[in-house]
């Protein structure tokens, strides 16, 4: 295999659902690769698809009315094509999911440990008493305080945050290649939140996993990705390293996306702007550039849709590069991480 | 844990004590009608009613008197039928009891093994037509009426093929004690346990399908599957432990009335002498001190019951564990 062959190679993604007799696509054609140790954001609004593209990575969507079409390739593997016996193989060991709500991705009526302890047995072949052991210094590494007693504590017992440490200790119990985060942080407050965002920052260097961060919060992503892919209603508006898309985003929605950030210094604006609208919903999606109606930008041109073009360092479905109309590079600071 | 377990204990006691006083004074001190004359029997001699007005207290306070019939219930056990003078009432139920718990344990272990099954396959199958096939067969045993299933189940096994080798080894209709011969016993009841069993089997695999398919689309199994664990680990292991719970509230609810008499139909049609045949007497001949009895039996049984489910719940589900 060749040694710089991305981790997990996305092509093509598309995914629809069948309702009252067509088929309603929820993301098209979302093509983008993680690489090894990489920690990728996925921002988007919510409805935008950035859940379904990590479900549909994962398999984890059995409706029968789903069509999932494009490849997914994980170290050179197909996964779209793997017989469902052999995915769960890779399900928790190589690619391992953490999700939004840590309240209730827990089994309630069996203790923490267990459920960690059930993750590891189930790939590697260990004693309960080697399971249990890994289970505490993992839970330890992440910061949870007295982890021998908390193993043994029901999900109820425990904070929003220590549930979510917990359940980022159990994604990491087989050491996978690639964590998908899905909204890790939404549900708890914001100091727990900027713990758990160091916490999955030190991921590569302490695990060597890639992580692939979805959420809808710019703020969130300026302080943990290295590269950085914008959803708009199932289609990708924009990719490309977050340091070129925060000082120089090419396409309006992302603009409009990081005006939308309190800033950090300077004075504070009465009223942070906003983007008029709301997406379109799948059904009504229109043929051509789907964030055209809410475009202070919008011309003709956007009647039909635009394809995912190079400009500057990274890549965006806009037509306004090719026309010489760039966007100015953002008057505001930086914002470091 | 085991304070909530002697709180429980303590609502126990208290409830009982409430149900007791409640039955009391609805069987024993209606305004208006004389419960001396009813236990005296009809036509009876001024001598008689006296006798039975000193036994009972009846000319003494109502607390006394509720003490004195609890005294004759629970502690000399002398409580005498008023439609068979002089058969007493409480080593009656005491020996139709066994019949009926025979009768609702054997049933209960049936219906609890098949309908898990049953409900576990068809949430498996959710949508295929193993799903509706078996669904369809639970709607079926929920509509039968369990007098006439037992009518046929005895047609078919007593005389049409009684003779053939299926059903030759099936006794005459009736009751054999466990202790004088195990396999009498299980003979004896085995086609009046399935008989019982099919209404609850329908009821429970309902139930526990839809209670599983509800589970599965909780964010729990999500993870569960995302661990990388077999589909049937997590149906089995997360769900179904998951499902339990509202599986184990109704399952003592009904085996607690099967137990105290709700089994009546079912113990008329195999001619079992149980509790609920009793009470039917009893009810029929308005016999008040049986129905006395009687209902004080199943209310005992209802009560512990529940109680027990409560203590189960302690082990099934540690969000109760913890009084939240």
């Amino acid at each position: 295999m060749a040694g710089d062959a991305p981790l997990l190679d996305v092509r093509d993604l598309s995914v629809s659902f069948r309702s009252g007799g067509r088929d309603v696509p929820i993301i098209e054609n979302v093509s983008f690769a993680v690489c090894e140790r990489e920690i990728l954001g996925i921002v988007g609004e919510s409805g935008s698809g950035k859940s379904v593209t990590a479900m549909a990575i994962m398999r984890l969507i059995d409706d029968p009315g789903v069509t999932l079409r494009g490849s997914v390739r994980f170290r050179g593997q197909e996964l779209t094509t793997l017989p469902q016996k052999a995915f769960r193989t890779i399900r928790g060991r190589e690619i391992a999911m953490i999700f939004q709500d840590p309240m209730t991705a827990f089994t309630p009526v069996y203790t923490v440990g267990w459920q960690i302890d059930e993750a590891i047995r189930v790939h590697e072949r260990l004693s309960k008493a080697e399971a249990r052991a890994r289970t505490v210094r993992l839970l330890g590494d992440m910061g949870v305080p007295d982890p021998e007693r908390t193993a043994n504590r029901y999900p109820h017992q425990l904070s929003g945050g220590l549930r979510q440490r917990a359940m980022i200790a159990m994604a990491l119990s087989c050491n996978p290649a690639l964590l998908i985060a899905d909204e890790p942080t939404t549900a708890l407050d914001v100091t727990v939140q900027a713990q758990i965002l160091d916490l999955l920052r030190n991921l590569r260097t302490d695990y060597g996993s890639a992580v692939m961060l979805i959420t809808h919060d710019m703020g969130v992503v300026a302080e943990t990705c290295d590269h950085v892919m914008v959803l708009y209603s199932g289609r990708v508006a924009e990719r490309g390293p977050a340091a070129a898309i925060f000082s120089q985003p090419a396409h309006p929605y992302t603009a409009a996306l990081l005006d939308s950030i309190p800033p950090l210094t300077g004075p504070r604006p009465t009223r942070l702007p906003s983007i008029a609208g709301a997406p379109p919903a799948p059904l009504e999606r229109p043929p051509g550039c789907a964030f055209a109606p809410r475009c202070h930008y919008a011309h003709a041109a956007c009647d039909i849709l635009p394809p995912l073009v190079r400009c500057a360092e990274q890549e965006v479905a806009c037509v306004l590069p090719g026309e010489g109309k760039a966007l100015p590079p953002r008057m505001t600071e930086r914002v470091e991480a | 844990m085991l304070k909530s377990l002697l709180q429980r204990l303590g609502q126990t006691v208290f409830v009982l004590f409430g149900i007791s006083v409640m039955v009391f004074l609805v069987f024993f001190a209606t305004p208006g009608a004389d419960p001396t004359a009813r236990i005296a029997g009809k036509n009876a001699s001024p001598a008689t009613i006296a006798k039975v007005r000193q036994e009972y207290g009846f000319d003494r306070p109502l607390p006394v008197q509720y003490a004195t019939m609890m005294k004759k219930l629970f502690i000399t056990q002398d409580l005498t039928s008023y439609a068979n003078r002089g058969e007493k009432v409480v080593p009656e139920i005491i020996k139709a009891a066994p019949v009926t718990l025979s009768l609702a344990t054997g049933g209960a272990v049936i219906w609890v093994v098949v309908s898990i099954l049953m409900g576990t396959v068809a949430a498996a199958f959710r949508g295929t037509w193993v799903d509706r096939t078996l669904m369809a067969i639970g709607l079926v045993g929920v509509s039968i009426p369990v007098f006439w299933l037992g009518q046929v189940a005895n047609l078919i096994t007593q005389a049409r093929y009684h003779d053939t080798w299926l059903f030759s080894w099936v006794p005459p209709l009736g009751y054999v004690p466990f202790s004088e011969s195990p396999v009498g016993w299980f003979k004896a009841l085995l086609i009046s346990w399935c008989t019982l069993s099919v209404l609850f089997i329908g009821v429970y695999a309902r139930v526990l399908r839809s209670d599983l398919v509800t589970v599965s689309g909780e964010d729990f199994m999500r993870t569960a599957r995302a661990k990388g664990l077999s589909p049937s680990r997590v149906l089995l292991v997360h769900g179904l432990r998951t499902s339990m719970i509202t599986f184990v509230s109704l399952f003592g609810m009904d085996f607690a009335q099967l137990i105290g008499g709700g089994a009546l139909l079912t113990e008329v049609v195999f001619g079992l002498q149980g509790v609920g045949r009793l009470t039917y007497q009893a009810l029929s001949s308005l016999d008040l001190p049986f129905i006395m009895a009687s209902v004080m039996y199943s209310a005992v049984f209802v009560v512990l019951a529940n109680a027990l489910v409560d203590v189960v719940y302690l082990f099934l589900d540690p969000r109760v564990r913890d009084g939240r």
